[in-house]
């Protein structure tokens, strides 16, 4: 078994308004050096494969039907060794 | 408003003799993952999906609208409300193109008073998604103020260009964020809502 760390992340162009406000309430906690937050999805995903080729093929095609949506968001995948 | 309504259960898959299909609001999945991701994949959302590609009438209203954009029926995506509030009142929106037949009775620059009640009805589409909708005059509604003005105050949710509604290319799918149907009897309240559902049944009526 194959084990996935997928993270979906807003495109750089996107306003984030959750980022936005979490960034406002570290300002107002005096982490004044932090300059922007952004906030996306951390998705651990457990796939049956043969190897780590055809669990990397399963996961984007999860990615790219449901799990993120490709007019706004990029998703990126990791595998746990 | 004389017509016959058939209620489908989202594990159906028998759209055969429906005049038009309304996808309402509410808030399918619990919208985990995102508004509409989820919905998009039931059972009659193929067949819905099938029914639009043939150009059969297709209305989306509020999470309606989001699992239409999500089934791809409609370009663009929702992001959540850009003040990150769930927003729950009466607002206006102007009627910008009667050629649908959707608005076909309404009159250009026409201001409804609709009510809205979403917390991701930011709609975002690039800048060239967005010049095509502009171009094929697919934008039916932006959020306006009492006047029909499009100040930055009136955009409620931070929507793209004020975009309240909008149809695909073909103009036989609507999605749009604020509920007509909340608006139909004058007694409750307002009724703006009816002359948009009225437009429907003299454009069903005529084809």
């Amino acid at each position: 078994m194959f084990k996935a760390k997928v993270n979906v992340t807003l495109r750089p162009s996107i306003l984030d308004p959750k980022g936005k406000a979490a960034h406002h309430a570290l300002q107002n906690l005096g982490l004044t050096n932090i300059e922007g937050v952004r906030i996306g999805k951390f998705i651990e995903i457990d796939v049956q494969a043969s190897n780590e080729e055809e669990a990397r093929g399963i996961v984007e095609s999860a990615c790219s039907k449901l799990l993120a949506n490709e007019v706004m968001e990029d998703f990126e995948i990791q595998f746990e060794s | 408003m004389n017509a016959e309504v058939k209620f489908l259960w989202h594990k159906e898959t028998d759209v055969s003799g429906l005049d038009m299909i309304i996808v309402p609001g509410g808030f399918s999945y619990g919208d985990y993952l995102r508004s509409g991701a989820i919905a998009r994949f039931s059972p009659i959302m193929q067949e819905l999906i099938g029914y639009a590609k043939r150009g059969g009438p297709v209305m989306g209203i509020c999470n309606g609208f989001q699992i239409v954009l999500e089934a791809g029926l409609i370009p663009g995506a929702m992001r959540h409300n850009e003040q990150l509030k769930f927003i729950c009142k009466d607002v206006h929106i102007r009627v910008e193109s009667t050629q649908s037949m959707y608005t076909s009775s309404l009159h250009k620059g026409q201001v409804l008073t609709i009510p809205v009640s979403h917390g991701e009805g930011n709609y975002y589409i690039d800048n060239d998604g967005l010049k095509e909708l502009q171009d094929n005059d697919q934008v039916l509604f932006r959020y306006v103020n009492a006047h029909g003005e499009t100040t930055p105050e009136a955009n409620i949710n931070g929507s793209v260009d004020h975009i309240a509604g909008i149809t695909n290319k073909q103009k036989n799918v609507l999605g749009m964020m604020p509920h007509p149907e909340r608006a139909m009897e004058q007694l409750l309240g307002k009724e703006d809502g009816k002359q948009l559902f009225e437009s429907i049944l003299q454009a069903l009526a005529v084809a």
